[in-house]
């Protein structure tokens, strides 16, 4: 039996943090100028590092004691929602709350706040009577989503999706697929991130020697770059409209883009180490998702993290699968505002939307002398490029036991 | 503690577990959570806040006391004698 035809599904909203920008306006206009959001940033017991931290207005949704009782990952997810909703010119009297859905990609949760009551208790000598009740409502791994029904009344499904470090982009898939199964009639979907709140994250990737080290921090997140030397630990939040296009024209919504395709799989290989075979496996599935070919992608937003092995891989897969296109053009969002983890597929797509509109690719910075290694066709380096049309976008994120997600957006076509 | 830094005590607990209310207008004889939105999960972290500050356990069965201001500083001030006056909130 045919596959039935799938519903369309079209982004309408957008709304951000990134260490740069906290709208998107704000963070594309800072891609395009070269701003690094990367700072100096000090957390217990690792001392002074680096960071991208995120300065958006957390009492503009919030009340104090929202921010008191919740999660960071929670105020991150709620400004972003209540921006997406606000940019897509959303109604909420108009929708059934139960068919509203929120998604938000994670690398991890509750970290922060377990590592905060450990400290808290030990305070105490460890004497539980002293551990919060506030523990459990801010560790479960539905927080963030959670925190939005709560502060929007939403009374649909909500829940985050765990990928590491490629949940960007599966709060983006689900919340389409449940679009096409006819489940809900609107997504706020997306990634969120509170990691540089925890300190084992940054003793994690520093055991591992792929921490960032550099003493101007705006210039220690160089992808693809010689004298890379590891991630840059970065905050932030990315939360789409998501809705099918048939209720986006009805009700006349500004279009960003379309869901064209997307892949999502993974290496079984190792629990660090990236995978050539499966990042290119997972590339290729979306493609064959949106039914393009490699050359008829015009813009590849890279995950390449600035580690001295990952970038060798990745850029080893780019050039597999798109060396031969000779109008696809490749860029990096993670040498502007560190890896957002959670929140880093999203924001790395949301940054390049504005493409599809302008026909003007953001670069990626601090490429001073671009690795042999790391050599990747149709680089956009250092300065943004008018490439006169992007149509196509396919953006790609990878994250650790092997999970792989690309998806595939366009402008709207007839 | 005098009953007056008890009832101090009190109300800077209130505001650190309840930022964003004016208690400047609290009527001690009224209960609470009439005047201020305070739910259960407040009242838990005003019971912790007392056990951190104070070094003061207060039963579950015990709860009831802390219903209304009036209620806090009679119930507590013999609890808090001899003990200083900590204000994080308002400090």
């Amino acid at each position: 039996m045919p596959m039935p035809e799938l519903a369309r599904v079209v982004i309408t909203g957008v709304g951000l943090t990134a260490p740069n920008g906290n709208s998107l306006a704000e963070f594309r206009a800072n891609l395009l100028a070269g701003r690094s959001g990367v700072q100096a940033y000090e957390i217990r017991h690792v001392g002074k590092t680096l960071a991208g931290v995120c300065s958006y207005d957390a009492l503009r949704y919030q009340s104090k004691k929202d921010l008191r009782r919740g999660t960071r990952a929670g105020s991150i997810a709620v400004y972003c929602a209540n921006e997406a909703v606000k940019d897509a010119g959303l109604d909420f009297t108009r929708y059934d709350p139960q068919r509203i859905g929120v998604f938000p990609g994670i690398t991890e949760h509750g970290n922060v706040e377990t590592e905060n009551e450990i400290h808290e208790v030990a305070k105490y000598s460890f004497d539980l009577s002293f551990w919060s009740h506030h523990h459990n409502p801010r560790t479960v791994a539905n927080n963030p989503a959670g925190e939005v029904t709560l502060n929007l009344g939403l009374k649909g499904p909500a829940y985050c999706l765990g990928g590491a470090c490629a949940a960007g982009n599966l709060g983006l898939i689900h919340g389409a697929q449940l679009l096409r199964l006819g489940e809900i009639d609107l997504a706020l979907c997306g990634g969120v991130s509170e990691s540089i709140r925890t300190f084992g994250i940054f003793a994690s990737f520093a055991a591992e020697g792929a921490l960032a080290k550099h003493e101007d921090p705006t210039r220690a997140s160089r992808p693809f770059d010689k004298a890379r030397n590891g991630i840059v630990v970065a905050e932030g939040g990315c939360l789409f409209a998501l809705e099918r296009l048939e209720d986006a024209r009805k009700r006349g919504a500004r279009i960003y883009a379309e869901l064209l395709g997307h892949c999502v799989n993974s290496d079984g290989t190792d629990f660090v180490l990236p995978d050539a075979a499966g990042q290119n496996a997972c590339i290729r599935g979306a493609l064959k998702s949106a039914r393009l070919e490699p050359a008829e992608i015009d813009l590849v937003s890279t995950h390449a993290t600035s580690t001295p092995s990952g970038d060798v891989i990745e850029a080893r897969v780019v050039r597999e699968v798109f060396g031969d296109g000779p109008r696809t053009w490749v860029n990096n969002t993670k040498s502007f505002i560190g890896h957002a983890m959670g929140a880093a597929g999203a924001l790395e797509l949301a940054g390049n939307l504005p493409s599809l509109a302008d026909g003007v690719v953001h670069p990626t910075i601090n490429l001073d002398e671009p690795d042999p290694e790391c050599a990747v066709p149709n680089l956009v380096a250092n300065a943004p490029r008018h490439v006169g049309r992007v149509d196509t976008i396919l953006n790609m994120s990878f994250g650790m036991l092997g999970i792989n997600s690309a998806v595939v957006v366009g402008g709207l076509r007839a | 503690m005098t009953e007056e830094e008890v009832s101090l005590a009190v109300k800077d607990i209130i505001q650190t577990v309840a930022p964003d209310e004016d208690l400047s207008q609290l009527d001690p004889d009224v209960r609470l959570r009439e005047q201020i939105d305070l739910d259960s999960m407040d009242f838990l972290d005003i019971v912790m806040e007392l056990r951190k500050l104070y070094g003061v356990q207060v039963p579950e069965e015990e709860y009831k006391e802390l219903a209304t201001l009036a209620g806090c500083v009679r119930y507590l001030h013999p609890k808090l004698a001899g003990k200083a006056l900590h204000c994080a909130a308002s400090a």
